[in-house]
């Protein structure tokens, strides 16, 4: 079974963790109260999505 | 037919899956509306669907497979006798005829964010019992008289070509039938566009 013959130095450890990077998710301004949203996804503010309200669920799912 | 499920079974194996699918969709005909996991409301969207297309046909046959599959639990009512108030007399008897002006599409999937412990996508699966919009039902209207005007047109034209030659008869409708089948597949073709650019 093929090994690594050298301990990886610290040094190149963390300029490849270097690279590891999170991307800002894009958002979106909800119509109804203009708060920024992600997009395809009910409101987070007020609940709203295409005119319908899921506030009850939002409310009951992130206490 | 939806496309079968690739992948791994929810809850770990085939029998857990259909129990959990089972529960989820007797606790969408009681309520309404429900709260589950992305991929939860996914898989629950086709079995929950064919369950209401055998509601809307009503037999005992229909009445029997569903009951293999919903859970006979009463809801709130103790009083009913025998199923009188059991999920799947609520089913056949309150839900399946609010959707008799419905072709398919009797559950609507909206995401709502993620949970907090395991980042989960959220989704709420509900019943769409909002009525038919009437601008659907004035499209599918048009182009039903669209058709039959083009069809009485066509048998009239038949009607006044017999008294000619058979060859020149045929020919006529031929070429009528042909024209009139294309007109009537723009029309259509727009109107369902119309229809497509008022629903967004
Ligand atoms: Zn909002």
């Amino acid at each position: 079974m093929a090994v690594p013959k050298r301990k990886m130095s610290r040094s190149n450890t963390r300029a490849r963790r270097s690279q590891w990077k999170a991307t800002a998710v894009s958002l979106a301004t909800c119509p109804q109260c203009k708060s920024p949203k992600q997009s395809h996804v009910a409101c987070p503010t007020c609940g709203n999505y295409n005119g319908r309200n899921y506030a009850e669920a939002l409310r009951s799912e992130h206490a | 037919m939806p496309t079968p499920t690739k992948g791994p079974r929810l809850g770990g194996g085939s029998a857990h899956e259909r129990q959990i699918l089972a529960n989820l969709a007797t606790s969408l005909f009681e309520h309404g509306r429900i709260t589950t996991t992305l991929t939860r409301a996914k898989r629950l969207q086709p079995l929950a669907e064919r369950l209401i297309t055998k509601a809307k046909r009503g037999d005992l046959h229909a009445r029997r497979q569903v009951s293999s599959v919903i859970r006979n639990k009463t809801p709130r009512r103790w009083n009913g006798e025998g199923d009188a108030y059991t999920i799947v007399h609520r089913l056949f008897n309150e839900i399946a005829p609010q959707f008799a002006e419905r072709n398919g599409g009797y559950t609507r999937i909206t995401k709502v964010g993620t949970r907090k412990g395991d980042n989960a996508q959220l989704a709420v699966i509900e019943l769409v019992l909002e009525p038919v919009s009437p601008k659907q039902a004035v499209v599918r209207e048009a182009e039903g008289a669209a058709k039959r005007s083009v069809k009485e047109q066509a048998a009239a034209e038949v009607e006044d070509t017999a008294a000619e030659t058979a060859e020149v008869e045929e020919a006529a409708v031929e070429e009528a039938s042909a024209e009139e089948a294309e007109t009537t597949e723009v029309e259509a073709d727009e109107a369902e566009a119309a229809a497509d650019s008022d629903e967004k």
